[in-house]
């Protein structure tokens, strides 16, 4: 039992807060943010330079995986200064997904080049109708000549725009919500047949839904044919883990923007922070947000368990503590910031819908009750 | 960074599960596991064990005759405890008057008054509140005038927890009347056996008697029973608040009850099938569960910080709030599960060896006076409101 951080963990972090509050600070993002591109590919150079793209990449390729604590320390600082660059999708789950699921040949070709900020790989896999279903693929795939046709849809792929590469899940056999019989592919985002329908998400990041009617060669199956789903589960499980660090970094963030305003916005001649029904608002956020805090941490320590029950047991419990402060953080910020609150100008807005996009990622706060019911059951 | 207890510290849990097995008496471990009344003499008589095994002081330092365990150990200790069926320890010597004295007292108070309350042979009350003093504590009006030798006290306390069984009572009273609030209260120990004290019981919601009026008449009080300096009690009155709030998330007896819960709801039908696979009672049921593991991990997070002889702040304030509000949704829980079985109410069926016939079944018995006893959490140990209070001016610095 111990909380701390080693040197080298407390060096990392450091550096990677000083360095997105130099960088990173609310004018830039909005530069970033109007920008044509939607992310900052100097900051990703940046974050690759501080060795933060390889913490999902095994030691072998260059990277430091497994990492928890580092990529815990990077989310939440990501958080803290409202990234919108392609960390989770292609850094985290993208990763992950080609480490657990590529032969050693493709991961050498690809992962010391993710490392190092030069590509960019996203997982293509959920899809309309399937809500967070995990095994819900309707996407096929079938053989053709010596390679592959893929033919399906995808819906909101994260930094699809952003990426060389989609990590495209489809169906070679099985029903539309087996588990087995899932594979997955390489697809380049250029390829013939891959359509995008890009967008803005509510919170900035960039996004598409893809259209797959594409050809592809033998070799853009990764790992083995029908194997998919626990490499699929475990990175979404990682994922999660780094998401509910990054909420920890907005959340935060929230809360001191919001003391900060009410201690500096003047009501009846007195700071607004002075009246007791925002004071214990303000103590009720506290608490969500260290409740959250204390779920992230089980979340990054969790990630790795190779106890799938255990792990999504964890995981979904972490999720429905972040999600909800996710929600009651979020919405108080805004009503104390009163009018200011639903604003574009200030800082508050934009953590409100980063905070509702992270409650709707990766399962919301009912499949995750859910997930959570059907992990304990015989258990604990 | 490592959420896993330490190869020690599982042992130490071992040890502690091999105690428990073996010392704990059956009919204890029955009484609180079945939710039923556990008399003074089970608490007095599982303290007075805790001794013989030289563990009647687990929070305390070895020269008090303790444990010298760190916090993260009592965590372990007090779980256990919890999860056995063990009697909780009164808190009012071990966890308040305890750790002012070994601070505040001199050393004839130590020596006086430290022993017995690690054998179990003195019961003390915790005498704060008052009529017209609750949650504006420093209000308070019971006078203490020295006159030579003694302190005469007068005044009515309220509230007094179990001060029907208290042998000894720590007050908070007035020395100076003259001076502001806070400025003019000192810290007294008064036997409860002494002429002109009182002690008239106030029966609670549940028809159960816990906690009492305590009235001082004119009541002889030694001057070498005040503990540190005349007119500083506030001080030492706040260093007790730390630390009482440091165990009172109740993680280990909260997990306790949620065990006890799924049975409940396990046996209990819905729909002819068991409560506890319906999806609305299984998605309530499981945000308790979840937001209890969260609680937990804040409460290794405030306890590691704690070992690190950073002292216990205001973060003990929210585990208060988090933990009763837990403590409280478990006991809605239970009432919901067991439906109209928890309307009968029967005081004899919470009884130990009562020997039946239940209304509809057993585990119903205790459920809604269970719901309605434990309503007090929010409120004793300075409010819910009050804690917010102190987390706005402390941490979020407002």
């Amino acid at each position: 039992m111990d909380f701390d951080l080693t040197a080298e963990q407390q060096l990392l972090g450091d550096t990677v807060q000083r360095f997105l509050a130099k960088e990173y600070a609310f004018e830039a993002r909005r530069r970033i943010l109007r920008s044509p591109e939607g992310w900052s590919r100097a900051v990703w150079g940046r974050l690759a330079e501080l060795g933060l793209l390889g913490l999902q990449v095994p030691e072998a390729h260059g990277g430091m995986a497994p990492a928890p604590v580092e990529t815990l320390l990077t989310m939440t600082a990501l958080g803290r200064a409202l990234c919108l660059e392609p960390y989770l999708s292609s850094a985290v789950l993208g990763t992950a997904l080609l480490a657990a699921q590529a032969s050693p040949a493709q991961q050498a070709a690809l992962l010391p080049a993710m490392a190092a900020g030069e590509r960019l790989a996203v997982p293509a896999h959920g899809e309309p109708g399937a809500r967070y279903d995990l095994s819900r693929v309707s996407t096929r795939a079938a053989r053709e000549g010596g390679g592959w046709r893929l033919r399906g849809k995808k819906a909101v792929v994260l930094h699809a725009p952003a990426a060389d590469h989609l990590l495209v899940s489809a169906r070679t056999s099985g029903g539309e919500a087996d588990e087995a019989g899932l594979s997955l592919f390489l697809v380049p985002r250029e390829a013939g047949g891959v359509k995008l329908l890009s967008y803005r998400t509510i919170d900035g990041q960039v996004a598409a839904d893809v259209e797959l009617d594409a050809a592809l060669p033998g070799d853009a199956l990764l790992g083995g044919e029908g194997t998919a789903f626990a490499a699929i589960s475990s990175a979404w499980d990682r994922g999660l883990a780094a998401l509910c660090a990054e909420a920890v970094g907005v959340l935060q963030a929230t809360l001191d923007a919001t003391i900060e305003y009410t201690k500096t916005r003047r009501q009846f001649g007195v700071p607004i922070a002075k009246f007791q029904a925002l004071q214990h608002r303000m103590a009720d956020m506290l608490i969500h947000v260290e409740q959250a805090r204390s779920m992230g941490y089980l979340a990054a320590l969790r990630a790795g368990e190779p106890d799938a029950r255990e792990r999504r047991r964890a995981l979904s419990a972490a999720k429905v503590v972040v999600g909800q402060a996710c929600r009651f953080v979020g919405q108080q910020a805004v009503q104390l910031h009163g009018g200011m609150g639903v604003t574009d100008e200030l800082a508050v807005s934009h953590c409100f819908k980063r905070l509702l996009a992270i409650e709707l990622s990766l399962g919301d706060t009912d499949h995750h009750v859910e997930r959570f019911i059907a992990a304990s059951v015989g258990g604990a | 960074m490592d959420l896993s207890f330490t190869p020690e510290q599982q042992r130490f849990r071992d040890e502690v599960r091999a105690f428990l097995d073996a010392s704990l008496p059956a009919e204890m471990r029955e009484k609180v596991l079945g939710g039923l009344h556990v008399s003074p003499e089970d608490t007095v008589g599982w303290q007075r064990i805790l001794h013989r095994k030289g563990w009647g002081g687990p929070g305390w330092p070895q020269a008090f005759g303790g444990t010298g365990w760190d916090p993260v150990r009592q965590f372990i200790f007090e779980e256990e405890c919890a999860a056995a069926g063990a009697p909780r320890l009164l808190p009012f010597g071990l966890k308040m008057v305890g750790p002012v004295i070994m601070r505040f007292g001199n050393e004839a108070q130590q020596r006086r008054h430290l022993p017995p309350i690690l054998s179990g042979d003195e019961w003390w009350c915790q005498g704060y509140s008052e009529p017209g003093s609750g949650s504006d504590l420093a209000s308070l009006q019971t006078r203490a005038e020295r006159q030579g030798e003694h302190y005469l006290v007068n005044g009515q306390k309220t509230w007094i927890t179990l001060a029907q069984h208290a042998t000894w009572i720590f007050c908070l009273v007035r020395t100076d009347r003259a001076a502001k609030a806070q400025a003019g209260i000192s810290f007294l120990l008064v036997d409860m056996r002494s002429p002109g004290v009182t002690v008239r019981p106030i029966v609670m919601l549940d028809g159960g008697h816990e906690v009492n009026e305590v009235w001082f008449e004119d009541v002889k009080v030694p001057a070498e029973n005040l503990v540190g300096e005349e007119n500083k009690g506030w001080t030492y009155a706040k260093f007790l608040l730390g630390h009482e709030r440091t165990n009172i998330a109740g993680i280990g007896a909260s997990k306790r009850e949620l065990a006890r819960l799924k049975r409940v709801a396990g046996d209990e039908r819905k729909h002819g099938r068991p409560l506890l696979e319906d999806p609305f009672f299984a998605a309530r049921l499981a945000q308790v569960e979840i937001e209890l593991m969260a609680l937990e991990i804040t409460n290794l997070r405030v306890l590691s910080a704690e070992a690190q002889r950073r002292a216990p702040g205001p973060e003990a304030s929210l585990l208060k709030i988090k933990g009763t509000e837990i403590q409280q949704a478990l006991t809605e829980l239970w009432v919901q599960a067991v439906g109209p079985y928890a309307l009968p109410f029967r005081r004899e069926a919470l009884e130990p060896g009562f020997a039946g016939p239940h209304a509809g079944p057993e585990h119903a018995a205790p459920a809604a006076a269970t719901y309605c006893n434990m309503r007090k959490t929010s409120i004793y140990g300075g409010s819910n409101e009050i804690q917010k209070n102190i987390i706005t001016q402390l941490i979020l610095g407002l």
